[in-house]
């Protein structure tokens, strides 16, 4: 991966530590219900594990692929897959569903796993990871397990990035502006979201054939 | 299509809300009892500024007739902000309309013109029925995850009632909320404790106990609902039922706080059948269950078997009839009605274990018929009924009507229509009639009148996950 791999990586996951949906509006309210930072801080950790599984999973995949077949082929595949969720995203009204506020830990870190892949928050690693050359092909025989890791160190840059912005953000709110500044702030990033989905899936495919 | 920011209706904490700008109009549900016309929406212009202040300025008629419309809600609402599931780039434009006796629901829109809102899904009785069991829908609450519908009937029985669940996006029957319902059998209002994952719910009777009025052997014989049901809201499954003791008939309307980080709230029941007093409870948690209080007692008020309906002429006492409640959105003042002797009473309930009364207006009433201060030869019958109190607690709505067939019983010569305001002294407590503000007879185009809903939320559409 190159340093620009590494950036675009990051800043994906800047981008999804920077919506609300995402995680740290829970961790604000959590907080908030419990009056206590520390209910805030310690939810922190799990809504990013739950993350990081969800993109991981995704990323390993295009990883361990990419390094068995024709590097197109994952482009091209993937860019279909993009543009169709992207477009599925923009088009349909339905929201994630959930019910219980309540979680433990492991619950927080099962429902932000659920949400980050309703999302499709680990599919938008698909352009990125397409133009990362496959692991082992300098040697002359791929190699899926190191194709797998490069898949899952991506997933962690990521995941650091989503982290830390998510973090800020949370503090921020709830040490500073309070709540309030969502009913202005809250831009509808689901929306760009799955038009940078479409734009990306399309462009995808178009650097692959 | 969704917004790019959240609708401005949407507030994260009930502090916020409070804040709000007044309402500009105010939507009501009128039906017409005789099921000759059809029911309708009124909408009544309530800008104090505004030439047309306090009268009916649209309406609009729905297809069918014998729907009774009762309760109503909007699509989506302050719970949308909630961070499990938040949404709050939709709108807060449809008007969810359950007919009571007809079980159909209708969506209507007030968007493209919110003094006429157009008619844009009709849900019929067998969907309700075949899709989650269910009839008689009646109150509406936007949850997290969709739109809630309380119903008092099964689809083909009579019971049990429960809860339905629709679609926030397509108003679709989703199904039956409940997983496992235990013995909960009677249904009415539920509300809920977002934050701690608790649905409260309560009960009056399904529809062969109300539909061809108050049966008196059913209420001597202590049939009707007194017990309140707490729910798992995660997992849809009953986790404690309280029973008050079977004097005390129809626990009704619920008022949790709003404050998310509180875990009480009040019940109203009707009448006890030891001596026709009505009573006010809180609920709350005492060492990890739920216990219910009685914090308020209204006692029926003496009256010549001559002045009363023949209904009451055999207890020679008007009963007070506590049919609804509501809470101001800083979960300060407490607002009873007392149907039967007409009297919306006012309580500061800061300390909810105990209220102190702070005001109180009469209209109405079975024995009093007190006038409107505005139209003081007009004897009037019926009393406040449905509250509805405005975002920033300084306006109070009531109408008049009960229950078509309840109506007739308590007021056999008629109920008449109407739909009163109140101003409230937000500093010391206190309530008085609006003069200016009083639509009411031929304004309602021979309908009666029940829920009032406010145009962008009001104290009891809506529920907050921040403090």
């Amino acid at each position: 991966m190159s340093w620009g791999h590494l950036a675009a990586l990051a800043g994906l996951g800047a981008f999804h530590g920077l919506n609300p949906a995402m995680g740290w509006l829970f961790a604000v309210a959590r907080g908030m219900q419990e009056r206590s930072p520390r209910a805030l801080l310690h939810s922190l950790p799990p809504i990013a594990a739950g993350h990081l599984a969800s993109v991981a999973v995704v990323a390993a995949v295009i990883a361990a692929t990419r390094s068995v077949v024709a590097g197109n082929v994952v482009g091209i595949a993937g860019g279909l897959i993009l543009v169709g969720y992207g477009l599925w995203r923009l088009l349909s009204e339905r929201h994630f569903r959930w019910a219980g506020m309540r979680l433990s830990l492991p619950q927080l870190a099962g429902w932000s796993f659920l949400v980050s892949s309703a999302h499709g928050a680990g599919l938008m690693l698909l352009p990125v990871l397409a133009t990362v050359p496959p692991a082992g092909v300098h040697s002359g025989h791929a190699a899926p397990a190191t194709g797998g890791l490069t898949g899952l160190a991506a997933a962690g840059v990521h995941t650091v990035a989503m982290l830390a912005v998510m973090a800020a953000c949370a503090g921020v709110v709830y040490g500073f502006v309070g709540v309030n500044v969502l009913r202005r702030a809250w831009f509808n990033v689901d929306r760009l979201w799955a038009a940078v989905m479409v734009g990306a899936g399309a462009l995808t495919i178009a650097l692959a054939s | 299509m969704t917004r790019w920011t959240p609708d401005p209706t949407f507030y994260p904490s009930p502090r916020d809300a409070a804040t709000a700008p007044p309402e500009q109009l105010a939507y009501i549900a009128a039906f017409d009892r005789a099921a000759a016309l059809p029911d309708a929406i009124a909408v009544v212009d309530t800008d104090p500024e505004s030439d047309s202040y306090g009268r009916v300025v649209g309406w609009t008629d729905l297809p069918h007739t014998g729907d009774e419309l009762h309760h109503f809600g909007w699509n989506a609402c302050s719970s949308a902000l909630c961070p499990t599931a938040p949404h709050p780039h939709v709108e807060r434009r449809y008007l969810i309309v359950p007919g009571l006796r007809s079980s159909r629901i209708y969506v209507l829109d007030t968007k493209d013109d919110p003094r006429q809102p157009r008619l844009v899904k009709e849900i019929p009785a067998a969907d309700l029925a075949g899709k989650a069991g269910y009839s008689r829908p009646h109150t509406i609450h936007c949850g997290p995850d969709g739109i809630y519908v309380s119903a008092l009937g099964g689809g083909d029985t009579d019971g049990p009632g429960g809860i339905a669940v629709l679609d926030h996006t397509t108003f679709e029957v989703r199904g039956a909320w409940e997983n496992d319902r235990g013995d909960q059998y009677l249904a009415y209002d539920f509300w809920w404790h977002l934050t701690r994952d608790v649905l409260v719910s309560s009960e009056w009777g399904t529809p062969s106990m109300i539909e061809d009025g108050l049966v008196p052997e059913l209420l001597l014989g202590r049939k009707y609902g007194h017990r309140l049901h707490f729910w798992d809201l995660a997992k849809r499954t009953l986790t404690q039922t309280v029973d008050l003791g079977d004097q005390y008939q129809m626990t009704l309307e619920l008022r949790p706080a709003h404050d998310p980080t509180k875990e009480y709230g009040f019940l109203g029941v009707v009448t006890s059948v030891e001596d026709l007093s009505a009573s006010v409870w809180v609920w709350h948690r005492q060492n990890g269950q739920f216990a219910v209080t009685k914090v308020i007692d209204i006692p029926a008020e003496p009256a010549d078997a001559d002045a009363l309906p023949p209904a009451l002429q055999p207890f020679g006492a008007v009963p007070p009839l506590v049919t609804d409640i509501d809470l101001s959105v800083d979960d300060r003042f407490l607002y009873v009605s007392c149907w039967g002797t007409g009297e919306l009473k006012q309580f500061d309930v800061t300390d909810p274990f105990h209220p102190v009364q702070t005001g109180s207006v009469r209209l109405g009433g079975v024995v009093g018929r007190v006038p409107h201060p505005s139209f003081p030869d007009e004897r009037l019958a019926g009393g406040p009924q449905m509250v509805e109190v405005s975002r920033d607690g300084k306006r109070v709505y009531v109408t008049n009507s009960l229950y078509g067939a309840w109506d007739d019983q308590f007021y056999p010569d008629g109920v008449g229509a109407w739909l009163a305001k109140i101003d409230v002294d937000t500093e010391n407590g206190g309530i008085t009639l609006d003069p200016r503000f009083f639509p009411h007879g031929d304004d309602f185009r021979g309908r009666r009148v029940h829920q009032t809903r406010l145009q962008g939320g009001d104290a009891s559409s809506d529920s907050y996950c921040f403090p």
